[in-house]
């Protein structure tokens, strides 16, 4: 296995690399779905297409969960030539990645009683109002690609949390982050706003993506190899020839990590990706690729460049102080539900780097917590925003929520549920999930993580009035406009709904067994 | 303390209650209110027998139960009284089937049936919290129950508010959010600064057990003290309560006033006293200069007010005002004294929000210049609220004088200047309540339209107003057996600050 964590630079002889398939047997389920959907898409009658494919892709995302459960995890292993680390953080990583997925797909799949996904256009190529479109959708086109498309960005993640090298890293992040910019632009609704949207994830998201492979070519050439161990010993011995090399890489390729959570000031992206996507993609996308970012940022912070912590530890604090601070006072002055939620996502990524920065394995259990109860709950909460709808279209802006908890009970009191589980009030996942993040800070943080926490709770204060402003919007307020309405739910939603609602509450009542799991895998293989 | 997990019992109680209260189907709404009552009352009689067994001369801590939670913190499910939060629970028992029977009409007789019902679900949810906040016994816990107790409120005074409800129910959360998450960072350092363990957030873990050095222990003594004077709620970090008081309805008030707020207070006695007998020390000139403070503005601003409510909600910022001196004086007279208060208060503000509330159901004006010489229309709601008022301002043979006599006495033997000052808070507590009087109840009998004179008081609202009424009488003559109750758990605290009491006192004399 030491072999396997060194590689040689230059091999002298092509030598296949050892795989061990039951470690990564879930992504070749996964990417093996995605290629099929992709045959699905070019030989299935246009009729049948959708059935197939939400069928094909939740059978292919439970077969990889049900392998990862019951082979993969014995299988802790580094293995295509030191590419992938299979470890504890890993496999939690990857199994929670998959169950999000599951329900992403679930809200993706919602029809209302159409034909096709209620939620993407018949055509995304099509000029927005154009003839052509008209014509699409008259047509019955439907862009079921978007079900492959998202078992290709699950891959991706897959491999993301997994990845032992920075080449496997990048590749990752390419495979991820490719099929998300185009989902983001299939919005069935605004059309120009959700190409708008995609165009500038795409391209803020390509520059971050110099930044992360200039880094990584950074540390390459203070290494001498991009693997993390490698990195890590090189570090350790500190008798490289570049030394100079070392903070510039260690700071780039935290760039282009950080850039994907949202952290301020790379997260100019955030409020328009969330507001123009689909509103189940966005569900989908907040919360699976906030694990992946985070899952690689543990990675890259623990296993590869740890021992140099000290010589960046503190501008990246300085960034989850910002993050928490912009991203809770910024969310005080929206008026779009899905940007509202977009803002939330940011102060919620610095509440999570905040636990990052305890550097200890505390740290990382926490993290992986609050990856957990952020994701649940945030599918949910998008599943339900795209319930609610005004004249057909989805109703995000603030005011049309006005009194909704008199009219439809049930949806606005999930709703509710959620949001104090954002707010982090105790007997929610929420309030678990900070007190896993925060925890760490204050035992290991030193002052720093103090300030931190401090900085954390009075970030949640402000949060906190955005969301008891929401319920005070929906219960104490009078409906303004009566065409506002909530949809039924198909069964598919509704599941994904309910899960997120009651792992919310289980979460927060009885955390232990998610905890101590947590605990038990928050040990990296190296 | 085997048997019956009494104290776990009146948690699940209500909760079923409300959830019951909550789903009855529509053609049985009627039933809403009974069942409510009758879980009220289902839960007072628990209270009563916790007392019953409750030994005086026992453990610190009685009818214990202890469970893992979640370990990874050190967190345990673990209840446990001592006298202090029994008198705290009993007193919050009473007080919610009074309230509950106060509020029978407060949503008119032909009210939406569904939104009665989340009324009278809120406040069984409402009292389960307030049992539990009393009944923790682990820090953890008491958080959780610290910060959930803010949602029924919140929900309370927003739904079912007056006009102003949404920015009074904003404004209660924020400040209470404000003071709880401060307090959650303390509550995360207690533990690291603690034995630690799976159960190291138990108070038997912590008392006279945390460690860290001495400023580390008064930055956690500031983060706990802050929540609890937001909570308290004490001079300057008040203001949100005359607007919650003012714009809930009188029984929600109560909850609030009477009940709700006591957890500051007992919070300081429990935590910063019990965790951190140096710091508390180190800060007490400063708390003991702001409870004066609050005994004073809260009793001016209280002679200002034109608004029944809020005047009500200004004279218990100046009673928490010596409630908390009596905590930080630090000797055993003026803690059984605020012991003592925390209980009195509950039931005298109850009988002024109550009897306050039947007069604005019955005039539907909260502004005091609105009434005059109503003596003569409602007699019997005037002699009520003239006892519940001298009962506010401690009129000899009545509750509050007891332990507001405790509380000067205790803290003269140490603060004398701080006793001498809050003396005047007495003066100006007449000055409002018969002020108050005066301009509500006399002077020439009021015109009506013919036919619309208001009643006095009818079966239900003397039903509300006597046991309160009792409780002043009896507490005031003999306050012995609340005074036995608290005084052991005072005596433990005090031992725990290790502050000996500067000269021979009576409280603990008369306890025995």
């Amino acid at each position: 296995m030491t072999a396997a964590l060194m590689p040689s630079i230059a091999p002298m002889a092509f030598e296949a690399v050892k795989v061990d398939y039951a470690a990564v047997a879930p992504m070749l389920i996964v990417v093996g779905t995605a290629l099929v959907g992709v045959l699905v898409e070019a030989f299935a009658p246009r009729l049948a297409r959708h059935t197939i494919q939400v069928g094909l892709t939740l059978v292919g995302l439970i077969a990889a969960f049900v392998v990862l459960v019951l082979i993969s995890v014995n299988h802790h292993a580094v293995t295509l030539g030191g590419s992938l680390a299979i470890d504890g953080p890993a496999l939690f990583l990857q199994g929670t990645l998959l169950i999000f997925a599951i329900l992403g797909v679930l809200t993706m799949s919602e029809r209302f009683g159409g034909r096709s996904a209620d939620a993407f256009t018949p055509m995304g190529a099509a000029t927005p109002g154009s003839p052509a479109e008209a014509a699409a959708e008259r047509a019955g086109f439907a862009t079921s690609e978007a079900f492959p498309l998202t078992l290709f960005a699950v891959f991706g993640m897959l491999m993301f949390v997994a990845s032992n090298d920075l080449i496997t890293m990048f590749v990752a992040l390419e495979v991820l982050s490719l099929p998300l910019y185009v989902l983001t632009g299939l919005a069935r609704r605004r059309r120009l706003l959700s190409q708008e949207a995609s165009l500038k994830y795409f391209l803020l998201g390509a520059f971050s993506s110099a930044f992360f492979l200039f880094g990584a070519a950074l540390l390459y050439g203070y290494a001498g190899s991009s693997d993390l161990g490698a990195i890590a010993a090189a570090i350790r011995a500190g008798n490289s020839a570049y030394e100079g090399l070392l903070l510039p890489g260690v700071v780039l390729a935290l760039i282009g990590l950080l850039f994907k959570v949202g952290a301020v000031p790379f997260h100019s992206w955030t409020p328009d990706a969330y507001q123009g996507a689909p509103t189940p993609v966005t569900g989908f996308m907040a919360a699976a690729t906030k694990v992946a970012a985070f899952g690689a940022i543990l990675r890259l912070a623990y296993v590869g460049v740890e021992a140099s912590r000290l010589e960046w530890r503190l501008g990246v604090a300085a960034i989850a102080v910002l993050t928490m601070v912009v991203g809770a006072v910024l969310s005080v002055t929206q008026t779009d539900m899905k940007r509202l939620l977009a803002y939330s996502s940011i102060a919620h990524a610095g509440f999570i780097l905040v636990g990052v920065l305890a550097f200890d394995s505390t740290g990382v259990s926490g993290v992986l917590f609050y990856l957990v109860a952020y994701g649940l709950a945030t599918i949910a909460a998008f599943a339900i925003i795209a319930l609610v709808r005004s004249g057909g279209s989805e109703a995000t802006h603030l005011s049309q929520w006005a009194g909704l908890g008199r009219k439809h009970p049930v949806i606005a009191g999930i709703f509710v549920l959620l949001l104090l589980a954002f707010a982090g009030i105790p007997l929610t996942s929420g309030f678990t999930a900070k007190f896993a993040a925060f925890a760490p800070a204050v035992a290991h943080g030193g002052l720093a993580g103090i300030l931190m926490v401090v900085v954390g709770v009075l970030a949640s204060a402000v949060t906190a009035f955005v969301y008891f402003r929401l319920i005070v919007l929906m219960y104490f307020t009078e409906p303004t406009g009566d065409d506002v309405v909530a949809l039924t739910p198909s069964i598919a939603s509704t599941i994904a709904i309910t899960v997120g609602a009651v792992g919310t509450v289980i979460l927060g009542v009885v955390p232990g067994p998610v905890l101590q799991l947590a605990e038990d895998v928050s040990k990296f293989l190296l | 303390m085997s048997g019956l997990p009494l104290l776990t019992l009146m948690l699940v109680v209500p909760l079923v209650g409300a959830a019951v209260v909550w789903l009855l189907p529509a053609t049985s709404s009627r039933l809403a209110k009974p069942i409510a009552l009758a879980t009220s009352l289902l839960t007072l009689a628990l209270a009563l027998v916790a007392w019953a067994r409750f030994d005086n001369g026992g453990d610190r801590y009685q009818l214990t139960e202890t469970h893992s939670w979640i370990p990874q913190f050190g967190v345990s499910y673990a209840l446990g009284v001592d006298g202090i939060a029994l008198s705290l629970i009993v007193m919050a028992t009473i007080l919610t089937p009074i309230c509950l029977l106060a509020a029978w009409n407060d949503l008119g007789e032909d009210a939406d049936p569904q939104r009665e019902k989340t009324y009278f679900a809120l406040m069984l949810v409402l009292l389960t919290f307030m049992v539990g906040v009393f009944a923790a016994r682990d820090v953890f816990l008491f958080y959780v129950f610290f910060e959930a107790m803010l949602i029924p409120v919140y929900f309370l005074i927003g739904l079912f508010g007056g006009p102003r409800r949404q920015y009074a129910a904003v404004k209660f959360i924020l400040f209470s959010l404000v003071g709880g998450l401060i307090m959650l960072v303390a509550v995360i350092a207690l533990y690291f600064y603690g034995p630690g363990g799976e159960q190291g957030f138990l108070y038997e873990s912590l008392e006279g057990q945390v460690g860290g050095s001495t400023a580390a222990q008064r930055w956690m003594f500031l983060g706990f003290f802050i929540a609890f004077a937001i909570k308290a709620p004490m001079w300057p970090v008040h203001t949100w309560l005359p607007d919650a008081a003012a714009e809930s309805r009188p029984a929600t008030a109560v909850l609030l006033v009477g009940v709700l707020d006591k957890v500051g207070t007992f919070g300081m006695l429990r935590f910063c006293l019990g965790f951190f007998p140096e710091a508390s020390k180190w800060a007490t000139p400063v708390v003991i200069t702001l409870a004066v403070i609050s005994v004073i503005y809260g009793a001016l601003l209280a002679i200002g007010s034109r608004d029944i409510m809020r005047l009500i909600a200004f004279t218990s910022i100046s009673h928490f005002g010596f409630i908390v001196m009596g905590i930080f004086a630090m000797t055993s007279t003026a803690g059984a004294g605020s012991a003592l208060y925390m209980v009195n208060h509950g039931f005298a503000t109850a009988g002024l929000f109550l009897l306050a509330g039947f007069l604005i159901a019955r005039h539907g004006s909260q502004r005091i210049a609105d009434y005059g010489g109503w003596q003569r229309v409602t007699p019997v709601l005037a002699g009520s609220f003239l006892v519940a008022g001298l009962s506010s301002l401690a009129l000899p043979g009545l509750s509050s004088y007891v332990s507001e006599f405790l509380v000067l006495a205790g803290t003269f033997q140490r603060y004398k200047w701080a006793a001498a000052i809050a003396t005047v808070g007495i003066v100006l507590a007449a000055l409002y309540i018969l002020l108050t009087y005066q301009r509500v109840f006399t002077g020439p009998r009021p015109t009506f339209v013919e036919g619309s004179e208001p009643r006095d008081l009818g079966l239900r609202e003397k039903l509300v107003i006597a046991p309160i009424i009792a409780s002043f009488i009896l507490l005031g003559f003999y306050p012995k057996p609340v005074l036995d109750l608290v005084n052991p758990a005072v005596e433990q605290t005090l031992q725990l600050v290790g502050a000996t009491d500067p000269a021979p006192t009576h409280a603990t004399g008369s306890a025995q």
